[in-house]
């Protein structure tokens, strides 16, 4: 119902890149709408992998997102300044880290999962490192490292997490936290992208990242956060809760993209890879959503949740 | 390629590479064409041919042969059957004596038979933190017995990040195969300044040279 309520959406919006794309973009001069139908064209994968995923349940839904952190894992690996001595931590954190950390999701092991990175990867990756004895840039290696398992598995994984929520009067549908969650979070890009677009003239840090403006913020933030009051009737909250919680969940996503942008102009890359042909890379599309979905997940759990 | 069991191994080694590496070519100075060219790259792993023979078309795919020691490749059965049958590499020996054949004939041979080949001019994996060792004479060689054929300059980026010499479990990691544009021995070009100037071909394709001096 929802997803044909998105597909929907995603028609209308296909059939006005293609309008514009006609009107003023025919050999594909112009780069604002040529960019604006790679977006629509990842939506639609989106969409239909979490279709997909659906028919699998909530085991689907988990394998999904592990994918995603594995993607996402390695995209940001490959920007940072590890050294052969890393090797035997780096392994760790793709092919066991990432495992247990989904496989403590799958589990419901709420107690472990939200520590189990911050704490105990954290302390036991250094070790591993530590073992080969290269201390060239030590400290940096090891942040890093545990940085992007902070980013791409701890963060990603609480968008899986909210599947498990057991909020009383919503069995069944808690896959809808997660469509709201993607759904308000990447409206808020494309609206703030818009009205930047249309209105923008105050730049917010334009030494980060140039096509972010206050006018854009302004008015992305507040008609994303309207639409995801008006998707109230699709999650456990009423108008007024649902509206509060898309305010958050948008403005955490704006900085999220922000701090990802200061990652990447640190790094000198203008994109995190190139995994879907000319959108970026993987971290472009979630970098809104990592920032997002812890916060939301707790406010969730702590608000409405019984366990 | 004929057999179903070498087919299947062969495909599921270069799904196993890109998932790891979701390698992407970016053929800056050809084109993916059907053509016969002889590849050059920059040697840093067990996995470079792998690499390059999974960005390439299927069709162009069946038709190149790398080109690699026979001690390594023939030590062990397993070895023997990825490398004769599965990737058909063209067994060298690198230490040449009067009774086995010349390397540069068997590839010489090879290219007239109608395959290109992934060669590896430095003749050994770069463990060091040069971008590239001093090309050996093999390179010349080949270009002075064909010199009709295009070499194509090839930078495998990262690989060696992945699957450093000695490790066994390899770390995913994002890997870019860049195709540079051909060349050819000039006529009057000696070994010296042919092996310069390739080697100098081969590094004006790596994406970050300037700043991988860190």
């Amino acid at each position: 119902m929802l997803l044909a309520g998105i597909a929907a959406l995603l028609i209308i919006a296909s059939f006005i890149g293609y309008l514009l794309q006609l009107r003023f973009s025919p050999q594909g001069g112009n780069a604002a709408i040529e960019n604006l139908n790679a977006r629509i064209q990842a939506w639609w994968v989106m969409t239909f992998c979490l279709g997909i995923a659906l028919i699998g349940g909530s085991t689907g839904v988990i394998i999904l997102f592990a994918l995603c952190s594995f993607a996402a894992l390695r995209e940001f690996l490959t920007l940072t300044d590890t050294r052969r001595a890393d090797h035997w931590a780096l392994a760790a954190a793709f092919f066991v880290v990432l495992p247990v950390q989904y496989g403590l999701v799958w589990a419901e092991w709420y107690g472990l999962y939200s520590i189990f990175i911050p704490v105990y990867a954290f302390l036991l990756m250094p070790i591993v490192s530590a073992l080969r004895a290269d201390t060239d840039r030590f400290l940096m290696r090891i942040a890093e490292t545990q940085w992007a398992l902070m980013l791409c598995v701890f963060c990603v994984s609480h968008v899986a997490a909210l599947l498990l929520l057991d909020i009383p009067g919503y069995e069944g549908r808690n896959v809808l936290l997660i469509a709201f969650l993607v759904l308000v979070v990447q409206l808020s890009d494309v609206l703030q992208y818009v009205w930047g677009k249309l209105l923008g003239r105050h730049k917010i840090a334009p030494g980060l990242s140039p096509s972010k403006t206050w006018e854009g913020f302004i008015g992305g933030t507040l008609t994303a956060t309207l639409i995801g009051a008006a998707l109230w009737w699709i999650t456990p909250f009423n108008p007024l809760q649902a509206a509060y919680l898309s305010f958050i969940i948008v403005i955490m996503g704006f900085f999220g993209g922000l701090v990802l942008s200061a990652v990447k102009r640190d790094r000198g890359v203008k994109d995190w890879g190139h995994l879907i042909a000319g959108h970026g890379g993987f971290i472009d599309r979630l970098d809104s959503v990592i920032f997002s979905a812890p916060v939301f997940f707790h406010l969730v759990r702590y608000g409405w949740s019984l366990s | 390629m004929g057999q179903p069991l070498t087919s299947f191994v062969g495909t599921a080694i270069v799904f196993f590479a890109r998932a790891i590496t979701a390698v992407r070519a970016l053929w800056q100075g050809i084109e993916p064409t059907p053509g016969q060219r002889v590849y050059f790259a920059n040697h840093s792993s067990h996995g470079d041919f792998i690499l390059v023979w999974a960005v390439l078309p299927p069709r162009l795919r069946a038709e190149t042969r790398p080109v690699a020691g026979a001690d390594y490749w023939l030590a062990s059965a397993v070895r023997r059957f990825l490398g004769r049958d599965v990737f058909r590499a063209v067994l060298i020996t690198r230490k040449p004596s009067r009774d086995s054949e010349n390397p540069i004939d068997q590839m010489s041979t090879t290219l007239d038979a109608g395959s290109s080949l992934i060669v590896f001019p430095e003749g050994t994996r770069n463990t060091t933190d040069e971008p590239l060792l001093p090309f050996k004479g093999g390179l010349y060689h080949l270009a002075k017995a064909r010199p009709q054929i295009d070499l194509v300059p090839v930078w495998i980026e990262n690989l060696n990040r992945v699957m450093p010499k000695g490790e066994i479990v390899p770390i995913p990691l994002i890997c870019t195969v860049t195709f540079g544009a051909p060349l050819h021995l000039r006529p009057d070009e000696d070994k010296a300044a042919f092996l310069l100037r390739a080697e100098a071909a081969l590094l004006a394709v790596a994406p970050h040279a300037a700043e991988n001096g860190s």
